[in-house]
């Protein structure tokens, strides 16, 4: 048995080394696989984030009549949470707090704060700020529950109407974006393996005489497959260890030069986070890849 | 030890490669088989090796029928036999040392074995100065010689030699034979096709004379008629 593994071992070593030509073609096309996987991996990452970053910025707002005291707000507050789990944040803002951020917004804009000067007395309603955690239906149903008869004589009135359009816009824009993320990733996947399952063809379709001498004089198919499957394996782990370079490399210079660009999303930190996570896609895709093509590849020229 | 029944070959609609051929090669035998070009020695051949499937008829190696072998049952039977192809089958990416050494590999030999083995065989065919060249760099009587070292290296109980003399020199065709003869001495079986006519009548033994895939003669001391 190990004098077996030792022997197809050998075999493997020795063909590569006396066809560098073929295994470096074979090894560049895994390289341009996995980098393809890798890219996509980290695209996913980032549309995740903006798309979240979009997410976040929605909200509605119910605005309460102006005398309506702090201490019923935090109460209607309390009593909204416990109605609903679709929400994922509740802010509370002061009459007070909606003139600073007011005044702050335009601080640089003397005709608005002139104008809030005028009016004298504070304009601005006190109010609830909510985002939900998802699905645009979650912020029709938590208005449904602002606009219910028990808050009738604390709200003066929900932006929803307002604001619904946008809200469904923003979600559809980003349930297409993952489809088509899906739909890309699977047309990637399908692609690549049939250019590795193509290219390891090519490379042990020459050897298809040599298969079958090696039948004729009584090898196993075992031994006759050892051989290229671990060649295989080679390839990919080689591959993988090419890419893992490039890729750790590439993300630690783009990342500070992108970051601005890409609203504040940093490759490298997104790196390191799933550095196992890439370790299993580069390493997983590079040897099962290799590995099994080769497989299916020679056992078509085993039937001797 | 090896028994055809009633063995017919058709590759194409109306031009059987061999025609009902029925004939049994005992233990320890040298059987010669001769024919013009194109009568069906090389068919006979593969069909032994399990290469060809006979249209119809069986054939038995040690009173199994090859045909219905699974493929671990007929590798092993592929490896009982010392097999010289006509075309020689030799590894093209593997050294002179390499393709007679796969040989002991495969069989699971010892490495110490091969490696006292191989350069012994080679020594005795005359290739032991090109161990480390490959077949595409031997002339065509030195690769035919490569792929008779191949077949003896394990001491098979049978050796099947279809044209082994084909391409060499009066000489070396002499020295194959008479290597054949040695080992059919020690009790092994020998099975030989070839058109060689002076090789026939020197050896005095059984000859099976086939024609258009037929069997027209079955001589215990056989002599080159056809
Ligand atoms: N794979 C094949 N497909 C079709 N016909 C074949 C095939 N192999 C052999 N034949 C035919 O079968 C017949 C017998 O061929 P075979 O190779 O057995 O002859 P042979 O006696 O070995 O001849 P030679 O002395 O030239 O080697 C020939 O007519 C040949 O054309
Ligand atoms: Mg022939």
């Amino acid at each position: 048995m190990f004098t077996n593994f030792k022997r197809v071992l050998h075999f493997a070593l020795t063909d590569l080394a006396r066809n560098k030509g073929i295994s470096i073609a074979n090894i560049f096309i895994l390289v341009v696989t996995i980098s393809l996987f890798t890219m996509l991996f980290f695209m996913h990452g980032l549309s995740n984030e903006i798309i979240y970053q979009m997410q976040n910025k929605i909200n509605i707002t119910a605005y309460f009549k102006s005398d309506t005291s702090e201490q019923d707000i935090l109460l209607a507050k309390e009593q909204i949470l416990k109605q609903t789990n679709d929400i994922k944040s509740i802010q509370y803002v002061s009459k007070e707090d909606a003139a600073d951020i007011f005044l702050e917004k335009y601080k640089n804009n003397d005709a608005f704060t002139d104008a809030l000067a005028e009016v004298g007395d504070n304009p601005f309603l006190p109010s609830l700020n909510i985002t939900t955690t998802g699905e645009p239906q979650q912020y029709e149903k938590v208005n449904i529950i602002l606009q219910s008869e028990q808050f009738s004589d604390l709200i003066d009135q929900v932006d929803y109407p307002q604001k619904k359009n946008i809200i469904e816009k923003v979600f559809s824009i980003t349930s297409t974006v993952n489809k088509f993320g899906i739909g890309l990733a699977v047309l990637f996947i399908l692609i690549s393996i049939m250019v590795v399952f193509n290219t390891i063809k090519l490379a042990i379709d020459s050897s298809k005489n040599e298969i079958s001498t090696m039948r004729i004089v009584g090898a196993s198919s075992w031994f006759v497959r050892a051989p290229f499957i671990i060649q295989g394996v080679i390839f990919g782990l080689i591959s993988f260890i090419v890419c893992f370079f490039i890729t750790m490399i590439l993300i630690f210079f783009l990342s500070s030069k992108l970051q601005v660009t890409l609203a504040g999303f940093s490759l490298w930190h997104y790196l390191l986070s799933n550095i196992f996570v890439i370790i299993l896609i580069q390493f997983g895709f590079g040897i099962l890849l290799g590995g099994i093509a080769s497989f299916v590849v020679v056992q078509k020229y085993l039937k001797v | 030890m090896i028994k055809f029944e009633n063995v017919t070959k058709i590759y194409e609609p109306d031009m059987p490669a061999l025609q009902d051929v029925s004939f049994e090669v005992k233990e320890g035998e040298f059987v010669s088989i001769v024919g013009k070009s194109g009568a069906g020695k090389t068919t006979l051949i593969r069909l032994i090796l399990g290469l060809e499937k006979p249209t119809s008829g069986s054939i038995f190696f040690n009173g199994k029928n090859i045909n219905g072998m699974n493929s671990t049952e007929l590798q092993s039977t592929r490896r009982k036999i010392g097999a010289i192809y006509q075309d020689y089958k030799l590894l093209p990416t593997k050294t002179v040392y390499e393709n007679v050494a796969y040989i002991m590999e495969i069989e699971g030999k010892a490495d110490e074995e091969i490696a006292t083995n191989v350069p012994k065989v080679l020594e005795a065919i005359g290739l032991v100065n090109k161990l480390n060249n490959f077949p595409h760099e031997l002339s065509g009587g030195e690769q035919q010689r490569l792929a008779v070292a191949r077949a003896l290296v394990n001491f098979p109980d049978i050796i099947i030699a279809d044209e082994p003399t084909g391409n060499l020199d009066p000489y070396n065709s002499y020295e194959v034979v008479s290597l054949l003869s040695k080992i059919n001495k020690t009790g092994k079986t020998i099975i030989l096709s070839t058109h060689d006519r002076e090789i026939i009548n020197k050896l005095g033994k059984r000859v099976i004379t086939i024609e258009d895939g037929k069997i027209i003669r079955d001589d215990v001391k056989g002599r080159f008629i056809i």
